[in-house]
């Protein structure tokens, strides 16, 4: 059966995504859209179901109902085809205690096929693993560089990489980004799940946030910070009177000088006019981090929030 | 830590120690009705000890007047060896293999004293040990046997499975893996063991080689011959020091690795697909299990000419010829102690096809399986070398008791014979290997249960005819149904049924695997 891409070129697609083992329901009506050459983050907490969400795209569940393609393919009845092209790192690696971490590579590049030994050398090098241990004596960080190195020196077009750097150092973590980003320079498709924000920030194009298995959010990063609210912190020579009825300004607190608030995109400029007309002695802004983007669908205003936009 | 010990193994202990105990009770009240007046008992004595190949796998008979002595003849060393595989594995279980799993970082971090878990295990094997003895001896009384004679046997495997233990809470400590614990001690109990063997064959009594072995001293208790209790003392004494030593050393190194240091493995890799990995797995195992069936095939196979004399009880022959063959003493001898070697093969399979479920739960099927390899391949591999190990053991056996049995006789006349006998067993014991398939199929997690399918259908036929059960019940047992070779004809209809039946099993086992979700 020949694999072909659809037309709006996404390489994952799922949609009303229904699973359940037992009682429990890992996933309720997911959707989720991956599109070629991009790095998509994929976040929740643990529980939400994103691990699920890649054993359904591995071939590994069969989901209760939904649909799925990976590479215009269907996960569950052309796994072994959709998988030469495909490289996952698990959540939490096992391997074999008896082999070394090198027989280990050379194994998975085996039955994956297409592994690149200029890469695999490489990135042996990078990661600073030694392939001459057993398995048994590895630290979780270094099995999870043996599952890392057989993925990032295969030659796949989609990455699906499950928490991959929960065990490595932050040294590690750097060189794992600069990885990720050449992959997606090279034009590879990268699901990355994770709970490390700041990892999702520097990396992900678009990022898909999951919350007892459904999506609750989807976007590019720049569009969905427009929906939190940016911090504005100002020492003023003289602080005027009448900020708080600016529309979209939230949470002013004035103490002396010194001007506290959050405002939405629609209040800024406002909020900047009347500020500078004050006389702005210090001012600093920061903008929303995916740190609140995430709060806001796992604090306690949650619910109402999440149907706003 | 002593009471999670014992909720681990709640269902395991209890069970094989009521087993053993019950194995010892029935081998006495059956050997009274074989041999039911003294004249039959000395003779069958006589022959033992006369045949040098039987007095090393079994020991002597102390006291040719004794039904006790005689009837667990082949359990004073074999039984007290099986007492001690159950213990090494269960002490090993508790301290190196928790640590392997990590169970034990867990509670070491917590108010767990760093010796507990060696303690609580050896507390529990030392338990499970008094309580075997007694059990067996309450058993053996119950059987008819005189009572001081029950307690010095039963305490016999007891002071074996404390000494065992002790050894292995040493070989814990000196080891990575529990693989390798265990291995190691049960190296040094078939040491023992052979010591023993080779110490017991001069016709003067035991040489100083048996008193070396801890097997030998409870053997030489010589329980209802003389029943020298105060020897029991010594492997007591053993255990002592080797627990001594067991704590020294865990004091003294850090958890998780073991003192005898991990060697390196090569940069690169050889292994190609699948098959090449099930292998892997397999090999140390498969490589120790053949080696057991060589030894065992030969000294089986030595022993033939023997047997004529040995069956000289008429109830024995009769036994002897409604489990085996139609021609000859000799062939349904030779018949009989196939069936067992079948059975106890199986037991490899039933092992081996267990990877399949192990591997699932350890989550490497799962890395496996995210490359470009189908379930079907996966399985392949590790099923495969279930099914050719199961294979290739049988034909060792089959080669090793022809070479046997043409030391003995001077020809080679039965080998052929000998080796279709022996891989005219395969399908029964595919039969096992396949119904693990079969299991993990459709219900991963009962996988487990197979091993209790596979008891009972070991004791439906190896104990059916002795306790006198109706063939509907034996019919169940696969292992009923392997043709009596040598000797028997209508053979080619049961291992066509078998492997069929095996076919089936497998083929069932593959289609859930097929359509199940991955459930580590």
């Amino acid at each position: 059966m020949a694999v072909s891409v659809t037309s709006s070129d996404l390489v994952i697609e799922a949609h009303g995504l229904v699973k359940s083992f037992g009682t429990t329901k890992a996933l309720a009506g997911l959707d989720l859209e991956v599109a070629r050459g991009e790095v998509h983050g994929f976040l929740g907490p643990n529980g939400a179901g994103k691990s699920t969400t890649l054993r359904v795209l591995l071939g590994m569940l069969r989901i209760d109902a939904g649909t799925v393609r990976l590479l215009g393919g269907d996960p569950w009845r052309d796994t072994a085809m959709l998988h030469s092209r495909l490289a996952y790192v698990p959540g939490d690696v096992s391997l074999w205690p008896n082999l070394s971490g090198g027989e280990v590579i050379d194994l998975l590049g085996r039955l994956q096929g297409g592994q690149d030994p200029a890469r695999r050398d490489r990135y042996l090098e990078l990661f600073d693993l030694d392939p001459t241990k057993k398995s048994r004596t590895y630290s979780r960080g270094n099995r999870q560089k043996v599952a890392l190195i057989s993925a990032l020196a295969s030659n796949a077009d989609v990455y699906l990489l499950d928490e991959p750097t929960a065990g490595l150092d932050p040294l590690r973590e750097v060189d794992f980004r600069t990885c990720v980003r050449e992959l997606r320079d090279e034009g590879r498709t990268i699901l990355l799940s994770s709970h490390i924000l700041s990892e999702a920030e520097a990396l992900s194009d678009r990022v898909t946030i999951i919350r007892e298995g459904r999506a609750v959010e989807t976007g590019r990063l720049d569009q969905l910070r427009h929906l939190t609210q940016t911090s504005v912190t100002a020492e003023l020579v003289t602080v005027p009177d009448g900020l708080e009825r600016i529309a979209g300004v939230h949470n002013l607190i004035v103490d002396d000088h010194r001007v506290t608030a959050h405002v939405e995109q629609r209040g800024m400029d406002a909020l900047m006019q009347a500020l500078s007309a004050s006389g702005i002695r210090s001012l600093v802004s920061q903008p929303p981090t995916l740190e609140e983007l995430f709060l806001r669908h796992y604090g306690p205003a949650a619910s109402s929030q999440s149907n706003d936009a | 830590m002593l009471r999670l010990a014992i909720r681990r193994d709640r269902w395991l202990l209890p069970a094989w120690v009521l087993a053993l105990a019950a194995m010892a009770g029935f081998s006495a009240s059956a050997t009274a009705n074989l041999y039911p007046d003294i004249s039959s008992r000395v003779d069958a004595a006589e022959v033992i000890n006369a045949t040098p190949s039987l007095v090393a796998l079994y020991g002597r008979v102390y006291d040719p007047t004794s039904i006790g002595s005689l009837a667990l003849i082949k359990l004073t060393a074999l039984g007290a060896a099986m007492v001690a595989v159950l213990m090494i594995v269960v002490t090993v279980r508790h301290t190196r293999a928790e640590e392997a799993a990590g169970r034990l970082e867990l509670l070491s971090a917590g108010v767990v004293g760093r010796a507990a878990p060696l303690a609580a295990a050896l507390t529990l094997t030392l338990g499970a040990s008094v309580a075997l003895g007694l059990l067996t001896a309450a058993a053996l009384i119950v059987a008819g046997l005189p009572a001081v004679g029950a307690t010095a046997f039963g305490l016999g495997w007891a002071a074996a499975g404390i000494a065992f233990s002790a050894l292995a809470a040493v070989t814990a400590q000196l080891t990575t893996g529990s693989r390798a614990a265990t291995g190691l001690a049960i190296v040094g109990l078939a040491v023992a063991y052979l010591l023993r063997a080779v110490g017991d064959i001069p016709d003067s009594g035991p040489s100083a080689l048996t008193w070396l072995s801890p097997i030998g001293w409870t053997q030489q208790v010589r329980p209802f011959a003389g029943d020298r209790l105060a020897l029991l003392l010594l492997p007591v004494l053993l255990a002592i020091v080797l627990v001594a030593i067991a704590f020294e050393l865990r004091a003294r190194r850090d958890l998780g690795e073991g003192m005898i240091a991990e060697r390196s493995g090569p940069a690169r890799g050889d292994i190609t697909n699948t098959w090449g990995l099930a292998v892997q797995l397999n090999r140390g195992v498969l490589v120790f299990w053949g080696v057991a069936m060589i030894l065992f095939g030969v000294l089986l196979g030595s022993l033939t000419s023997s047997v004529s004399g040995m069956l000289d009880s008429p109830a024995m022959r009769d036994f002897f010829e409604s489990l085996g063959g139609e021609q000859g003493i000799v062939n349904a001898f030779l018949s009989a102690e196939l069936a067992i070697v079948g059975s106890i093969v199986a037991a490899f399979g039933i092992q081996a096809a267990g990877h399949l479920r192990a591997e699932e739960t350890a989550g490497r099927a799962e890395v496996v399986l995210a490359t470009a390899t189908s379930r079907l391949r996966w399985a392949n591999g590790l099923f495969g070398v279930a099914l050719g190990g199961v294979a290739l053991l049988m034909l060792l056996v089959g080669l090793a008791l022809g070479v046997g049995h043409a030391l003995d006789v001077g020809n080679t006349s039965m080998i052929g014979d000998l080796v279709l006998a022996s891989l005219a067993r395969i399908p029964a014991a595919w039969i096992m290997t396949a119904l693990v398939m079969a299991v993990f199929g459709w219900a991963p997690q009962l996988t487990g249960l197979v091993w209790g399918l596979y008891a009972a259908s070991v004791v439906l036929v190896e104990l059916g005819a002795l306790w006198n059960l109706p063939s509907w019940m034996m019919d169940l047992s696969p292992f009923t149904h392997s043709p009596k070779l040598p000797g028997a004809t209508g053979v080619i209809v049961p291992l066509i049924t078998l492997t069929t039946c095996a076919g089936l099993l497998a083929a069932i086992g593959y289609v859930g695997w097929s359509r199940r979700d991955l459930t580590p």
